[in-house]
């Protein structure tokens, strides 16, 4: 079967966020970008995948500026076969990627789309659910561990109360929790071959997919600076004070 | 603890803008190769390097190697980390790809080897010493010794060492007393050698020893010196391995810095004799040596660059968050972090301008020793290997100093708290402390500077790098940015003192003042080199900063660290210049009952 794996250009996970003088949005300008870690983890996945023998081929796929093919390199060198690499300047949100994701899917006719839980830049979550709803395809988020049946998959599914284990039939898209695995550092031998591994390019236009975002982004601000403390002598001032003052009990 | 991230940006600049990664990715045999695969092994190399090597430095230097029961065991997580850079491939990286290396040029190598150093330098001179093993079998085994063992040295199944020093042999190792008679196709070794680094650890199965010794009939000296091969355990014909070989470890040093580097004293020999395999001939075993040398004392020079590097993170990182006093122009009660006091920012800048300095050095020379061996033609190889020569006694030298100094200012940066080994500047400290003094010491090095490499040919190689650095200074005091203007101003200041002190020297030729005379002009051309080098890049810098492009602030650090360097550190040129030219009489004339 075919894994797709769709990979995101964001800030480096190292770096220190600032937002830009205007609020319009994050200063991306000399700022260090990597692959999302989630991606890091679904890429990983699809490999094991393949070493396995239970996957014939990985396809990266990443949307965005002319740099996102070093992301897909880099997915390529961890083991990935081929990239395929929407070209944009536009911003994406999540349903126009969902939408992408889904044009690819019925031409490449993958088994199974792993996608990361969340990017790091917009924590949005929701690329795999709605890639998902417009494929009609079954979905498990979250997932810490992935075993593959004949036409299904056992997920295992991190929720709020302990883990929930889910069947699902394929094909399917699954999204990735931090568990699910450690992702190897890529070897020299395979970062060389990489560069041989083919990345075909496409636009949105050509997948029949218009971006124009459905959200205004008003302003991006820093989180407010935390405020100096108080010492409090008793539980009674501090009970005091968390009903009358923060007003939280 | 503290975070190690590779400066990529900044490596990737030295190598297009310095060193000229472009002229060597056009040569034939480096096939493919391009700036952005480039770009992506260092990317990769990093992560490596700061994800799993440089999280172990400090805990590698609290627990140490350990010698427990004769066998050594190196710092909890090296052996695993050591597992993940062979299999990663990063063994290999410079060696013939038909051995199962990557075949990549020395300058990517280079950067390489400064990512891992800068992690963690103990961990780093394990694959330091393969690297010198495999360059001397390379050149001068056997093809049945490198069928041998080359290629499980270049996958890093084995690891290598160097057994050159003795209690009586230090500097002078053509004084070493260790013994090697015949017996059939092989030799017996008897001896001890000390300061052999990685001699023993639990990294892999075998370990290969390189080893000088003494033929029974050999002359006195340097030229009775034979060099051997000596495996730990004896390799089968089929390549199994077989008996375990009669050399041992016989204890660990305590040492100053690199604790996780087991330092063995390694004896040969105590019961039947350590089996040892002749390469080449008898007697040329010292020549051998230098086949590799130029590439050892370019890994330790890389050294200074790397703890460098490695201390400036950490100092910059703690002035950043140490909040302490005012601001001394603003007249603002708040205070601020140290970072905004201009002597902290005095020494930060100090830090960055010597590590960029003598890493652009050190790449240079990487970039000039592929160029040699890529050369089309005799002339142009001899003219690159004149440079090589030339310059790689001020790359080990003049590098393992600043990185000495640079950790020692890193320190400071840190106030008490830097003299307080858990906060972890100290170890820098302690660690940058060997490479001036390791792979023929600082003195040694600014001997062969002289004799060798200058008074030999009377100052021709010297002549010519000098007239090279005249050209650039020329034709950058005419440029129309004032910082380009100021650098090549102070560079061609330099030039003049260093010609001068050359001329100096190669007049007297001989005598105690002259020797004496050897480290500061050392650090001369040191001076003029390095400064020359970023003024190259602060051209280059100046360019792209009019080109555009996204990395602005990179271009325009580069542009203002060279001018530093010139403003602070190239006025130094003509002060040593009169310190080689007049002041080596005192030392001469200073009587030996006096101290």
């Amino acid at each position: 079967m075919k894994v797709l794996v769709p990979v995101k250009r964001v800030i480096d996970y190292n770096v220190k966020i600032r937002v830009k003088p205007d609020g319009s949005g994050v200063e991306t300008q000399n700022v260090k970008m990597s692959m999302n870690p989630f991606d890091e983890i679904s890429i990983e996945e699809a490999v094991r995948m393949k070493e396995k023998g239970v996957a014939e081929e990985v396809i990266a796929v990443s949307m965005g500026p002319q740099q996102c093919q070093e992301t897909l390199r880099t997915a390529l060198a961890m083991g990935a076969d081929r990239g395929i690499h929407v070209k944009t300047d536009d911003v994406l949100e999540p349903l126009a990627v969902a939408k992408m994701l889904k044009a690819i899917a019925e031409k490449e006719q993958p088994q199974m789309i792993i996608v990361g839980k969340q990017a790091i830049d917009d924590d949005c979550n929701q690329t795999g659910q709605m890639t998902a709803a417009l494929l009609g395809w079954s979905q498990a988020t979250f997932a810490s561990v992935i075993e593959l049946g004949e036409g299904t998959a056992k997920v295992t599914r991190e929720i709020d109360g302990g883990l929930e284990t889910v069947d699902i039939k394929l094909p399917a898209v699954v999204t990735s929790d931090l568990r699910l695995n450690e992702p190897r550092y890529a070897s020299l031998p395979n970062i060389m071959k990489a560069k041989k591994k083919p990345i075909e390019e496409m636009d949105p236009a050509s997948l029949g997919v218009d971006t124009t975002p459905r959200v205004k982004t008003l302003k991006v601000s820093e989180p407010p600076k935390r405020q100096g403390g108080v010492k409090v002598e008793s539980v009674q001032e501090l009970v005091s004070k968390l009903v009358n003052e923060a007003k939280v009990i | 603890m503290s975070d190690y991230n590779a400066p990529i940006d900044e490596m990737l600049f030295v190598m297009e803008e310095v060193a000229g990664l472009g002229d060597l990715v056009q040569m034939e045999r480096f096939g493919e190769l391009s700036p952005e695969l480039v770009a992506a092994v260092l990317e990769e190399a990093g992560k490596l390097a700061g994800g799993v090597v440089a999280p172990l430095n400090r805990q590698g230097d609290v627990e140490g190697a350990r010698l427990e029961n004769g066998v050594v065991r190196t710092p909890t997580g090296f052996r695993e980390a050591y597992r993940q850079f062979v299999e990663g491939g990063w063994n290999g990286v410079p060696f013939p790809v038909e051995h199962g290396g990557q075949g990549l040029p020395w300058l990517v190598s280079t950067a390489l080897s400064e990512m891992w150093a800068s992690a963690n330098l103990s961990f780093s001179l394990c694959p330091l010493l393969t690297q010198g093993a495999i360059d001397l079998l390379q050149a001068h085994g056997s093809e049945a010794q490198k069928e041998m063992f080359l290629p499980r040295m270049i996958s890093g199944e084995w690891t290598g060492t160097m057994n050159l020093t003795e209690p009586q042999a230090g500097s002078d190792v053509g004084a070493l007393r260790t013994r090697a008679e015949r017996n059939g196709d092989h030799y017996l070794i008897r001896g001890q050698k000390i300061f052999i680094t990685y001699g023993e650890h639990d990294f892999t199965d075998n370990i290969i020893h390189m080893v000088l010794a003494r033929t029974p009939d050999a002359p006195p000296g340097i030229r009775g010196i034979s060099l051997f091969v000596v495996p730990k355990v004896l390799v089968e014909s089929d390549g199994r391995l077989g008996a375990r070989n009669d050399v041992r470890v016989a204890s660990l040093e305590h040492k100053l810095g690199i604790h996780a580097s087991p330092t063995c004293v390694m004896s040969y020999g105590d019961d039947t004799g350590a089996v040892g395999y002749l390469i080449g001939e008898e007697g040329r075993g010292i020549e051998y040596m230098f086949t590799m040398m130029n590439n050892a004392r370019l890994g330790v020079g890389l050294e200074g660059v790397a703890i460098a590097e490695r201390a400036y993170q950490q100092a910059v990182a703690f002035a950043r968050e140490r909040i302490q006093g005012r601001d001394a122009l603003s007249g603002d009660e708040a205070p601020v972090p140290i970072i905004r006091h201009p002597d902290v920012r005095r020494m930060l800048l100090s830090i960055r301008a010597d590590t960029e300095a003598t890493r652009a050095l050190a790449y240079y020379v990487a970039a000039a020793m592929d160029r040699a061996r890529g050369a089309q033609s005799d002339v142009e190889r001899q003219r690159w290997q004149q440079r090589v020569d030339l310059l790689i006694p001020v790359v080990k030298a003049f590098s393992t100093d600043v990185g000495v100094d640079a950790a020692s200012t890193a320190l400071q940066v840190h106030g008490g708290m830097g003299f307080i080994e858990e906060t972890g500047a100290a170890q820098h400290y302690r660690d940058a402390r060997i490479a001036p003094i390791y792979e023929g010491t600082n003195g040694i090095q600014a001997l062969d500077l002289l004799g060798r490499k200058t008074l030999r040919d009377k100052g021709a190689a010297l002549q010519a790098l000098i007239a090279e650095i005249e050209v650039d200074a020329s034709a950058g005091i005419g440029s129309g940015n004032p910082h380009i203007r100021t650098i090549h101003e102070r560079l061609g200041e330099a030039a003049t003192a260093l010609a001068r002190a050359g001329r100096s020297l190669i007049e007297r030729r001989q005598g105690a003042d002259v020797l004496a005379g050897a480290t500061p002009f050392l650090r001369l051309v040191g001076l003029a080199t390095t400064g020359w080098l970023l003024g190259r890049g602060a051209v280059a810098a100046a360019r792209l900063l009019d080109e555009g492009g996204d990395k602005q602030a990179l271009f325009e650090a580069k542009l203002q660290t060279a001018r530093f360097y010139a403003e602070q550190r190239l006025v130094m040129a003509e002060p040593l210049s009169r310190v080689v030219a007049d002041a080596g009489a005192t030392v001469a004339d200073f009587a030996e009952e006096y101290f």
